[in-house]
């Protein structure tokens, strides 16, 4: 197409960029094939990169209240993100954590408190606005039939188009190209998205939500379709574009041991209040699994870091005859 | 520092063969209409050859072709290109935005409401001026209530929105029903030819009348594309990307109505057109609302001409509305069964 620039080189791939970054880079990408080549075990690196002292906050909830109808499910919650962190929400089911990142994505809204993008309200700013800067990989996904992967990513960039943009200018598409690469979903760019597998499918949504250039990317339970070597293959991604693009990212994950792995902070919810959020090590402990989940667990130091082993539901023991 | 990006990217030219891709319907569907134009033009009780139609044209044929040409048969045709167009795309904005291949223009109650204003005029004896404007403020007002009770809490939802199509064409549908009973027979038949759809007799006067609003309302209905295309990812995700879901769904559900609306008052409850043609656009651009909407006007258009034409070809001339609805439904069939044998609609 005549709007492309060949050689444009600031969106290249790591392996054609010179220089101690690139070579950074390729570092991180051995690392990821290491992992489903080699097991996890030469994976875990503390990511201690962003210690919550030195980011500054860039997205905040102040004491949001609400639910869907009239009865509320988040009691007032306060949490506060590090520009570069990783938070992760866990819960029980119907403790409130995918309705509280509905809250975080505008997808619904509070009936009081706030959520506050870069010190501004997101509900109150223009949709458009807050769309540049905040992207959503929802849980569940239509897909639209025909649609190919180009086409679903390109719809990424809409936030960035004037409306009486038709078709993606040069510097859209480079974005696109980008998003692709990323994901590595180059090669299955004029793939319907229907005929993908889980896996890729989740890929070419979040190459989607790349393709918006967010500065902060939540995402309701991206796992819970697939198998565990997609998987850690979607949190190794994540991981990188959190570590290299300083993405900030929250999670909503039902697996413990996937929170426990791959966040900087864990936000333990029970009953749509906040009961304990922290550093993984410091909230994974067997009392705050006890209060959140009511099992007895306990904590393994295993090569990809502190895991849970959960050993049974308390009340299993004590309500026998 | 100079790396070809088509080394990296081998798939980077294949973005102009889509817009190849797109440039073949487009001839096929517009050198279809310039043909199915001229042969409604030249066809009819008295039928011209091309040199006469040629010389009509130009103004220098004999006085009688001149005005079958000018007077009665041009401004049929723009009319049926007029109501096809909107119809399809009225059709395809539906579509997109309900994510509902059953979609109709009329599913919104318009031809419940349109329907039963005609029919009360006609009933009250009031019959020619007043049917184009009665049908057009019944079929918006109709529009109107369906979204007033789909619309809570400042949400719209596609599910609301259908059913209280539902419900008001059901309701008004009844009461049309009543009245058709109630009035009397020669009125019923008048009533009829117009709930069926007819382009007969259709002049200037009510081309000139409509063609601006029509002209804004396509016009603005394809700029809605880039919205339909968000919207078919789900509530969810459209709003991530920065759609206001209340807001697009007003914008597309008024433009659709307004051209539906036009439609009808024109030419009456001309059915199938709407619902069939986006299916064919999109066996034949795929689902980019960029191109489904302009194709589906398009569509629409030779759709309808070619239903007019046929309609009048005939011994005695039929009303356009049942050509559409008897071509209409083995098509909707023919699409179904290609559908389940695995074709992408």
């Amino acid at each position: 197409m005549s709007n492309r620039q060949p050689g444009t080189p600031q969106h290249l791939t790591p392996k054609v960029k010179g220089g101690s970054a690139a070579s950074e880079q390729q570092d991180m990408l051995r690392d990821k094939t290491a992992v489903s080549a080699a097991g996890p075990s030469q994976s875990f690196e503390p990511s201690s990169s962003s210690t919550p002292s030195a980011g500054e906050s860039c997205f905040q909830a102040h004491n949001v209240v609400g639910g869907y109808g009239v009865q509320n499910i988040i009691h007032g919650i306060d949490l506060s993100l590090i520009q570069g962190e990783w938070l992760t929400l866990v819960g029980a089911n119907g403790s409130g954590k995918s309705t509280f990142l509905r809250f975080l994505s505008r997808i619904l809204k509070p009936s009081a408190g706030t959520v506050l993008l870069d010190h501004q309200d997101i509900h109150r700013l223009n949709p458009t606005t807050v769309a540049r800067k905040l992207a959503l990989l929802p849980q569940q996904q239509t897909l639209p039939a025909g649609l190919t992967v180009e086409q679903l990513v390109s719809l990424g960039r809409s936030p960035h188009q004037p409306w009486w943009q038709w078709e993606l200018d040069a510097s859209g598409w480079e974005k696109v190209d980008q998003a692709l690469l990323w994901t590595e979903l180059e090669s299955y760019r004029h793939r319907p998205v229907s005929d993908l597998s889980g896996g890729e499918r989740q890929r070419a949504f979040l190459a989607l939500a790349l393709a918006q250039e967010p500065q902060v990317l939540l995402l309701d339970e991206p796992t819970t379709f697939l198998d565990i070597h997609y998987q850690l293959q979607l949190l190794e991604l994540l991981r990188r574009l959190n570590q290299e693009r300083s993405l900030s990212i929250i999670t909503v994950l039902h697996d413990i041991n996937l929170a426990t792995r791959y966040s900087d902070r864990l936000a333990m919810m029970r009953q749509g209040k906040l009961w304990a959020i922290g550093p993984t090590t410091e909230v994974l402990t067997p009392a705050n699994l006890k209060a959140v989940f009511d099992v007895d667990a306990v904590i393994l130091d295993t090569p990809v870091g502190l895991q849970i082993c959960p050993l049974a539901p308390p009340d299993t023991s004590g309500a026998a005859p | 520092m100079q790396v070809s990006r088509s080394h990296l990217n081998p798939s980077v030219s294949a973005r102009p063969l889509a817009r190849r891709r797109t440039i073949v319907p487009f001839l096929a569907l517009s050198g279809g209409l310039v043909l199915i134009i001229a042969f409604s033009l030249a066809h009819g009780s008295v039928s011209l050859t091309v040199k006469e139609l040629w010389l009509a044209i130009l103004g220098q044929g004999t006085d009688v072709h001149t005005t079958i040409l000018w007077d009665l048969r041009l401004p049929r045709v723009l009319a049926a290109l007029m109501v096809g167009s909107s119809l399809g795309l009225a059709g395809a904005l539906l579509q997109g935005m309900l994510r509902n291949g059953l979609a109709s223009p009329f599913l919104l109650g318009i031809s419940a409401g349109a329907g039963l204003v005609v029919v009360l005029l006609v009933g009250i004896g009031i019959w020619q001026i007043w049917v184009p404007l009665g049908a057009w403020a019944g079929a918006v007002f109709t529009a109107v209530m369906v979204y007033f009770l789909a619309c809570t809490r400042n949400r719209l939802s596609v599910e609301r929105l259908i059913l209280s199509g539902v419900a008001f064409s059901t309701f008004f549908g009844a009461i049309q029903s009543m009245l058709l009973l109630l009035s009397e027979d020669g009125r019923i038949q008048a009533a009829l030819t117009w709930l069926i759809g007819s382009l007969n007799g259709r002049g200037w006067k009510e081309v000139s009348m409509v063609w601006p609003i029509f002209a804004i309302a396509i016009l603005l209905g394809c700029l809605l594309a880039r919205q339909v295309n968000i919207l078919s990812l789900g509530d969810d995700l459209a709003t991530g990307l920065g759609t206001s879901l209340l807001r697009s769904r007003l914008m597309i559900g008024a433009v659709a109505t307004i051209l539906a609306a036009g439609a009808v008052s024109v030419a009456g409850l001309v059915g199938f057109v709407g619902l069939i043609v986006p299916h064919g656009v999109r066996l034949l651009v795929g689902t980019d609302y960029r191109l489904v909407l302009p194709f589906s006007a398009l569509g629409g258009a030779l759709v309808l001409a070619t239903a007019d034409l046929i309609a009048r070809s005939g011994p005695t001339e039929l009303p356009v509305g049942v050509v559409t609805s008897v071509l209409g439904a083995p098509v909707f069939i023919w699409l179904l069964y290609r559908r389940s044998s695995g074709g992408m609609v």
